[in-house]
């Protein structure tokens, strides 16, 4: 019976491509969505990302999120490591300074101050010059996106030229010598990202008496990392979470906080009422189009779970095919937009996700289809 | 299988194939309540060809419902090669359907999206004849009512004579004892209804087989063995055309 099932519902051509057109555009909408809002979502620990040196990262109690920043004083660095089963604990920088580039113009930058000897937190990549010139005086590196976009000159008839090694700005007044061009992951706030060691970013901030935003850490081998995470809570009275335990945190502060995940949600839930709308409608109607053959097939003497296999075997088909068409489509428009602006990330997880939602529009509009069929007298079939 | 005569088919067995008896049916309740069939006496024998004729509206396409098993009656006798529906529960029904009744209806009901020889197989296919097999077998079948030719057409690519005889052939593949056609001839023109008259005749009445089938056109009386007329849920008269029909059905078994 299944080829019969195949061939009523290929047969009826409008039907059958409005419910994979309805499948298509649902698994579309909340495929790309949600990958772009993980994509954000994985952009807001984008630094934690790259900076995978440390096992631990210390901080302000009241830190709530990545950027969120609540300098210490410098000496927290010098109680960490003091902590038993600590390897090494170094200094790091992290704060918003306003870059003047030659032509004049102000541009906010992310600016990263790394431990004057060991480096250590710097770039995952550098495309052109070491990080060690970071050494030389007034050096900084910039981030390839930044050079090429928000930090590049612009000339008078419009063209752009994007910063390169020994170039100069000025960040807060003081002169900036650009000395590595390197490769960051996208942060959430998109501002040029600048590298430099922590005495100099000192130099660049303005003045305060707490300038240390965290105390990367590394643990001994063979620590337990949570249980010296503990330790240093209890020794020091900061914050110290592992880097997972970060990521989680900045995570949660977007979800919480922010309108981000209730935009995105509506899309997606969007999406879902669209495929129930158009998808689940249409394949009811299908049904409702064949029900004279449905009774046809049950007088003579075709089972009611016959009938709901054909009936799922239907839905199945058509939910494959258009979750195909559409989480294919959201990939190709991932991959077109993988070079812009905007964040994408589909991972298995997210694949599986609209899959499930997929089969339940398609389960739901089989239900609905199948309670008529079993309801279905086979007396229709001489009504005429 | 030769073509037998019409005239020879009374040479079948002679045993009951429908029974019944003050058989009640009535739709809806209150004072919408409709009583559809006020206490039917019938008999049909096996081999032979009993028309159901009488007005619009008397009940005729209610009584062939519940003798088919699609339809449940209220009340009386209803049996059915000695089976009652009553006492089977749905699945056996629908069992007992698949396997012993054969359908045709006015408007055909074909599908669709599928080609004459796989509808004329959907009866086998039910009763869980593999697909090829039952494709095969109904190719062979669509070669007897005269369609060699259309195996392969859908039905929107035939004739409502053609249509008609490919519903004859899927009503009789699967050799169900009893055959019930409710108007299979009023969507046809006069000329076309009496070619399929005369093919349900030649190829499907016979041994063994009981055929019901549901008229008001009097232009094809001629094709019955007996007549029932019907008038506002009762059987009003049973008219024998053969007349030689219950002596030849003593002569047998
Ligand atoms: N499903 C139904 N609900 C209510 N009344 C019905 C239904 N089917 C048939 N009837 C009524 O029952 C009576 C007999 O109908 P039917 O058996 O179709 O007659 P016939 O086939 O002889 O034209 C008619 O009055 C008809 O209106
Ligand atoms: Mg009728």
């Amino acid at each position: 019976m299944n080829f019969i099932a195949i061939k009523m519902l290929v047969g009826n051509r409008a039907k059958y491509i409005g419910i994979v057109v309805g499948l298509t555009f649902a698994s579309l909408l909340i495929t790309q969505q949600a990958a772009i809002f993980l994509g954000l979502m994985t952009r807001t620990f984008g630094f934690l990302t790259d900076t995978a040196l440390p096992d631990i990262w210390v901080m302000d109690p009241k830190v709530q999120y990545i950027d969120d920043l609540k300098p210490l004083k410098e000496t927290e660095s010098l109680r960490v490591r003091s902590v038993e089963g600590v390897a090494w604990a170094v200094p790091l920088y992290k704060g918003l300074l306003k870059a003047r580039l030659p032509n004049g113009t102000f541009q906010t930058c992310n600016v990263v101050g790394l431990d004057d000897e060991t480096l250590i937190g710097g770039p995952p990549k550098m495309l052109e010059g070491q990080l060690a010139n970071l050494r030389s005086s007034d050096a900084v590196i910039v981030d390839i996106v930044g050079a090429n976009g928000k930090l590049a000159r612009t000339l008078p008839d419009g063209s752009r030229v994007p910063m390169r090694i020994g170039d100069t700005m000025e960040l807060n007044d003081h002169r900036a010598v650009v000395v590595g061009i390197c490769r960051v992951q996208r942060t959430f706030q998109s501002q040029p990202v600048i590298y430099t060691t922590f005495s100099r970013a000192t130099v660049f901030a303005p003045r305060e008496r707490k300038l240390m935003s965290f105390v990367l850490t590394k643990a001994k081998p063979g620590q337990d990392i949570h249980a010296l995470c503990q330790r240093i809570r209890e020794t020091t009275g900061l914050a110290a979470y592992t880097r997972e335990e970060f990521k989680a945190l900045t995570v949660r502060y977007y979800m919480k906080y922010t309108g981000i995940p209730i935009n995105f949600g509506t899309t997606v839930v969007l999406g879902f009422i669209v495929g129930v709308a158009i998808a689940g409608q249409t394949f009811y109607n299908f049904t409702l189009d064949n029900i004279r053959y449905f009774g046809t097939l049950k007088a003579m003497g075709a089972s009611d779970f016959v009938l709901l296999r054909m009936i799922l075997l239907q839905s199945a088909t058509v939910g494959a095919i258009g979750y195909g068409l559409g989480v294919g489509t959201a990939s190709a428009l991932g991959l077109l937009t993988g070079s812009t602006e905007l964040s994408f990330r589909l991972p298995w997880q997210l694949l599986l996700f609209s899959a499930v939602a997929v089969m339940l529009i398609c389960a739901g509009s089989a239900a609905l289809s199948m309670w008529k069929v079993v309801r279905l007298e086979p007396a229709i079939v001489f009504k005429n | 299988m030769s073509k037998l005569l019409w005239k020879d088919t009374v040479d079948s067995a002679n045993s009951i194939a429908v029974h019944c008896k003050g058989l009640t049916k009535s739709y809806g309740s209150g004072s919408n309540q409709v009583h559809a069939l006020c206490g039917v006496n019938l008999e049909v024998r096996t081999g032979e060809l009993m028309m159901l004729v009488g007005p619009s509206g008397c009940g005729k396409t209610t009584l062939i419902s519940v003798i088919a098993g699609v339809l449940e009656r209220d009340g009386g006798e209803c049996l059915v090669f000695g089976y009652d529906f009553k006492q089977m529960n749905s699945q056996e029904k629908t069992r007992y359907r698949g396997k012993n009744i054969g359908f045709v209806f006015q408007m055909f009901n074909l599908i669709p999206a599928l080609t004459a020889a796989e509808n004329v197989a959907v009866p086998l296919i039910i009763n869980g004849v593999k697909r090829r097999e039952a494709i095969d077998r109904a190719r062979e079948i669509l070669c007897r009512v005269g369609l060699s030719d259309r195996t392969n057409a859908v039905p929107a690519e035939m004739s409502g004579g053609q249509q008609q005889r490919v519903a004859i052939a899927r009503a009789m593949l699967h050799n169900p004892k009893l055959i019930v056609c409710d108007e299979p001839t009023s969507a046809l023109d006069h000329e076309t209804g009496h070619k399929v008259m005369e093919l349900l005749r030649e190829v499907a009445v016979g041994v063994g087989r009981a055929f019901i089938v549901v008229t008001h056109d009097a232009r094809i009386f001629e094709f019955a063995d007996r007549i029932a007329k019907m008038d506002d849920g009762y059987i009003v008269s049973v008219e024998s055309l053969r007349t030689d029909l219950s002596n030849k059905n003593n002569t047998n078994r």
